[in-house]
């Protein structure tokens, strides 16, 4: 397989720590996106490594005791480690205060504490095996304070750190779900539900594990997806992934079921508002969007991959070792290993090689992978880095050896001109109040920018200038801008003054002087300064540039005409008389020039002896 | 409508003439409304300049001027007398707010000759002064009064005669020192702006610059900037910037000319450690930023006077030779800290803006090549937005506009716009005047161009093709007829 087929890979850069071993334990933190590697029970240095902070925290901490979980608040604050199935222990990492450890004991009579999370920088909750704990941390009295607690049988709990969700698996076959929603300081429960275990459960003590459970968002909303090994239905055959959608408020509900049409060990991502899934077995992956088409039964939607299974992409890892002294060639990382542990959203970890990546979907190889050109646009357009790629597609299918069909491609462009038409009406209701002051500043230091590194500047910022200014009616300042230039000089620009002038009568002036710099629009001036009435000065300009030749008599005759003044028509209709003889050597017009009403017209006024007489040599 | 009165006839100059440039006799402001009734006339002067002129004195020349407007009324009722000319002097008539009379006596120039028998006989050259020119003055004076005190209206609103007399008084005393008579010409006909030139680029780092001002010192409600005595930008309306533009090239930068000549070593500088990182200077408010006793006070103008009527502090900061013009809000009375922040604001970027001007300018100059003379004389002005570009004048001290042309040619470029003031197309006048010279006059849309030329035995067609080279080479960017 080329380098071009795969669509998954992992990260670049991967977060690498020391490898679990008997003396040093790795623990992973999904609120933080922290691995912490405790050796010997803190006491030969904790060093903690998120994937944003390349400097990692290293600390040492008295060894009481072997580490159950370790965690730091957000931001850093406050450090909390478990060692007993009763205690937790804080430390505070907030410069200029105490680091004495301080300890708290679960409220509930024996309890077992099944672990902790930290909901914001100085709030934690207890998991225990009869409920949670909601504590708030004083990290200057060295105490936390009791907030809430709800009692209720644990078997285990999952939590959501984007949405502040914790999910806990109560009853005796542990199916049915409890969420808690965290938020500055409160506790909310929200309504339980039921997953529907596969077949009838026979028996009566907990089979339900929450390595079956993942919950991630997407699209913005919070689903808790379960990997259903074995299809209820009879007729087929295979393992599914069935998404119930957990909105804040209301019920939760079935939505969607991903057909994985194989069996075996699974394991879940989300990226980018995909779901992967990846297959032990056959060491592939397969992805599902929920927002493509799928079949849809009255109550949920069936999706099937969108492309075919594929592994990640053959990763190397390079080579330990000062860099001068080893040259060999890095080494094949084994992908799907059996070490590796998969956390939500899109995180991959090998405790035993000591790495963390994040997996990645590549958009480009998918675009040769998805024959169909219209679910080909939908896909893309739902992922974050899709332009290039988008344009990319575009120009393919325009290419002689790639051409697409022109139904194809009206597809194609209705998909785009849909998410554009969104962005547009989104844009629009996005209008906000600036004073105009402000967005003339703005807009000034942007087109200074512009100029500063010679990028033309676009007709339509000129325009915005123009219209915020009209508005206001500071026209004024904009004859100043003019005149220094700072609206670059173009036919429209000249065009949009003209307008103005019933409004700002100099804008005429402004607009003429435009019309004269750009040199390519001679025409314009003579039909601004005839619609005007100047039909001498439109001549003399006509004359002075030498174009006198070859405008059309009858144009500068109607505009003579139209003005009622006879002195005017007769000097005008002399002056083409003139221009008749010197080209023709006859005074008289052609039928061609279409003159006859004002020849007429001028017989009438000034009488058939004042028409000019043919030159005899 | 203007009235003439008899005439003498004009003699031939000799050897020993003595000669008089025309001369302020009277100055006085009026108004009919405030001393209908007989026995109360005096209760309309506001103000009489001279005033030591005689009560009753007073009083006819006011009523004179008021039948004389009344009369002349009757022939054009649209359009009321603007001045009176008389063999010794000329009268000059404005009503700038209803029932507001302004009026302004000036002494014909004399010449003084010697008799035969040797006694001086005095001819009045009543042919001699331009009636646009002074009607002109004469409303420059009522704008200044307005920029630095309101509307007379305003004055009777806030404090009746009473309140409008002192104004009056305090402005006219002063002001009138400093009309020069004298030398007044076209260019106080057009009262126009000369703004520098500058590239695209430059001109866009002054807007950022005024727009970052504007954003840090958030109290300034308008911004002007000048360089060299030119304006570069204005947020005030048009009409405003022109008679503030004519305050400040004319009254506050001359004035402080001289401590800038003494350099950067004058007291006003060493005493201020502080500050030597840059050349920012207050030419208004405090001198000395260090003394904490400085008076932050500046002058206060009125602007848009017909609509929001706004009064404002007027605060003019220079570095080296760019000026910026901050306008706050007249209830905001600015505090010494608040100068010492706009100090340490605007001076360094100031000062660094100022070097970028002049280093561009003297580019722009050695492309374009314009560095030498042009061979022409010529004025330029624009109606539109008020552009006046002079070679004949050099305007350097406060007291006088020196012309580097004869009086008799100004006098025909006067001669020659009151002609273009009369119809409304485009038109073109060249005279022949004395010892080779030609006067040209061109008028294309709402412009005007006039030219002075000294061709030896140069004839009408020759003089017409250097006129168009000039236009060809000086205006090729604009929309000028030839």
């Amino acid at each position: 397989m080329g380098e071009e087929d795969y669509y998954l890979e992992l990260c670049e850069r991967p977060v690498q720590f020391e490898k679990a071993n008997p003396v040093n334990c790795v623990f992973f933190d999904e609120a933080n996106k922290q691995v912490f590697a405790v050796r010997s029970g803190g006491a030969t240095g904790v060093v903690v490594k998120g994937p944003d902070d390349r400097n990692p925290i290293s600390f040492r901490m008295e060894d009481k005791g072997e580490v159950k979980c370790i965690k730091f608040s957000l931001e850093n604050k406050i450090l909390a480690v478990q060692r007993t199935s009763k205690t937790v222990d804080f430390s505070n990492f907030i410069p200029d205060s105490s680091q004495l450890e301080y300890t708290q004991e679960c409220k509930t009579k024996n309890a077992h504490i099944l672990g902790f999370c930290w909901t914001s920088s100085t709030e934690i909750v207890f998991i225990t095996d009869q409920g949670i704990e909601f504590y708030q941390v004083l990290p200057e009295k060295r105490s936390l304070k009791l907030l809430k607690s709800q009692n209720i049988n644990v078997n285990w709990y999952m939590y959501c750190p984007e949405s502040a969700v914790i999910l806990l698996s109560t009853t005796v076959l542990g199916n049915v779900l409890q969420p808690f929603y965290f938020r500055a300081g409160t506790m909310t429960k929200l309504p339980k539900f039921e997953i529907e275990l596969p077949a009838a459960p026979k028996s009566t003590k907990l089979n339900f594990s929450e390595r079956d459970i993942a919950m991630a968002i997407i699209y913005g909303q919070l689903y808790v997806l379960f990997l259903r090994h074995h299809s209820r239905t009879s007729n087929s055959t295979g393992a599914e992934v069935v998404l119930y959608h957990l909105p804040r408020e209301g019920a939760c509900k079935k939505m969607h079921i991903l057909k994985l049409n194989r069996t075996g060990k699974f394991a879940l991502n989300v990226v980018d508002n995909l779901v992967v899934v990846h297959h032990q077995d056959t060491e592939t992956s397969v992805i599902f969007d929920i927002k493509l088409r799928g079949e849809f039964d009255g109550t949920v939607t069936f999706h099937h991959p969108v492309l075919p299974a594929r592994s990640i992409q053959p990763y190397q890892i390079p080579v330990a070792g000062p860099a001068p002294v080893t040259s060999q060639s890095p080494v094949p990382c084994k992908l799907y290993s059996s070490s590796w542990i998969v956390f939500q959203p899109d995180i991959i970890i090998s405790a035993s090689q000591g790495y963390l990546w994040n997996l990645q979907v590549k958009l480009q190889p998918i675009v040769n992978l998805l024959p169909d050109k219209g679910r080909l646009m939908d896909f893309l357009l739902q992922r974050k880095e899709c332009k290039m790629v988008i344009l990319s597609v575009c120009s393919q299918m325009l290419s002689e050896s790639d051409r697409a069909t022109l139904p194809v491609l009206a597809t194609v462009f209705d998909k785009l001109n849909h998410e554009y038409k969104k962005y547009l009406d989104a844009e629009q209701s996005y209008t906000m109040e600036m004073p105009h002051k402000f967005v003339i500043a703005v807009l000034m230091e942007y087109i200074r920018s512009l100029n500063q590194f010679q990028i033309a500047v676009q007709h339509y910022l000129h325009e915005l200038v123009i219209k915020t200014l009209v508005q206001h009616n500071l026209f004024y300042m904009l004859h100043q801008f003019l005149q220094y230039h700072v609206l670059s000089d173009s036919k429209p620009l000249a065009c949009l003054l003209l307008s103005l002038e019933s409004f700002y009568p100099p804008a005429h002036q402004l607009s003429l002087d435009m019309l004269k710099r750009l040199s390519t629009a001679n025409d314009e001036i003579v039909e601004v300064l005839l619609s005007k009435h100047q039909v001498l000065a439109a001549l003399r300009f006509i004359r002075g540039i030498g174009g006198h030749d070859n405008i059309s008599a009858r144009k500068f005759l109607d505009a003579a005409k139209q003005t009622e003044d006879n002195m005017l028509f007769y000097t005008i209709f002399r002056f083409f008389e003139q221009r008749n003889q010197r080209l023709r050597g006859n005074p008289n017009f052609t039928p061609g020039e279409h003159c006859e009403e004002h020849v007429a017209f001028f017989k009438q006024v000034f009488g058939e002896q004042a028409l000019m007489r043919p030159t005899t040599f | 409508m203007a009235a003439a009165a008899a005439g003498a006839g004009a003699g031939a100059g000799t050897a020993q003439e003595k000669q008089f440039p025309p001369a302020l006799l009277s100055f006085f402001i009026y108004n009919p409304r405030f001393g209908p009734r007989e026995g109360e006339e005096e209760n309309k002067i506001l103000f009489y300049y001279p005033n030591e002129v005689e009560k009753n004195e007073k009083i006819r020349n006011v009523g004179l001027c008021e039948a004389i407007v009344q009369f002349t009324r009757t022939f054009s009722p649209s359009k009321p007398a603007k001045s009176l000319h008389t063999q010794k002097n000329r009268q000059f008539f404005n009503e700038p707010e209803d029932n507001f009379w302004m009026v302004m006596v000036v002494r014909n120039p004399i010449i003084e000759k010697q008799s035969k028998d040797g006694k001086p006989i005095v001819e009045y050259q009543e042919e001699e002064l331009l009636d646009k020119v002074y009607s002109s003055v004469l409303q420059q004076c009522y704008s200044m009064y307005k920029l630095f005190n309101g509307t007379f209206l305003r004055a009777m609103e806030d404090g009746g005669v009473k309140l409008l007399k002192e104004r009056l008084e305090k402005f006219f005393h002063r002001y009138l020192q400093t009309l020069h008579l004298q030398s007044c010409d076209l260019l106080d006909i057009f009262g126009g702006i000369s703004f520098f030139p500058l590239d695209k680029m430059t001109y866009l780092k002054i807007q950022s610059f005024i727009n970052r001002m504007e954003e840090s010192l958030s109290v300034v409600k308008y911004t002007a900037f000048l360089y060299n005595d030119q304006l570069i930008w204005s947020g005030l309306e048009q009409d405003d910037m022109r008679i503030l533009y004519k305050y400040l090239t004319t009254s506050l930068f001359p004035r402080h000319i001289e401590p800038e000549l003494a350099g950067r070593d004058s007291p006003i500088r060493t005493e201020m450690p502080g500050n030597l990182q840059h050349y920012g200077r207050f030419l208004t408010g405090p001198l000395n930023l260090n003394d904490p006793e400085a008076k932050c006070r500046f002058p206060r103008i009125f602007v848009n006077t017909d609509d929001t009527y706004e009064a404002l502090h007027l605060i003019v900061y220079k570095a080296m030779s760019a000026a910026v013009c901050f306008m706050i809000d007249a209830s905001i009375q600015p505090t010494l800290d608040f100068c010492r922040r706009l100090d340490s604001i605007v001076g360094p970027q100031l000062t660094v803006l100022a070097s970028d001007i002049c280093e561009q300018f003297n580019i722009n100059k050695r492309i374009s090549g314009s560095e030498k003379e042009p061979q022409f004389k010529f004025i330029y002005f624009n109606h539109m937005n008020l552009a006046e570009k002079s070679t004949i004048h050099m305007r350097k001290t406060p007291s006088l506009s020196l012309t580097s042309v004869h009086p008799d040619l100004m006098k025909i470029l006067g001669d020659i716009n009151s002609d273009f003031a009369r119809v409304d197309e485009d038109e073109e006048i060249i005279v022949k005047a004395m010892s080779d010279y030609w006067v040209v006059g061109k008028k294309s849309d709402q412009r005007e161009l006039y030219v002075i030329l000294n061709q030896k035995n140069a004839n009408l067609i020759e003089v017409n093709e250097e006129v168009k080279k000039l236009c060809a080479t000086q205006f090729n960017n604009i929309f000028f007829l030839d």
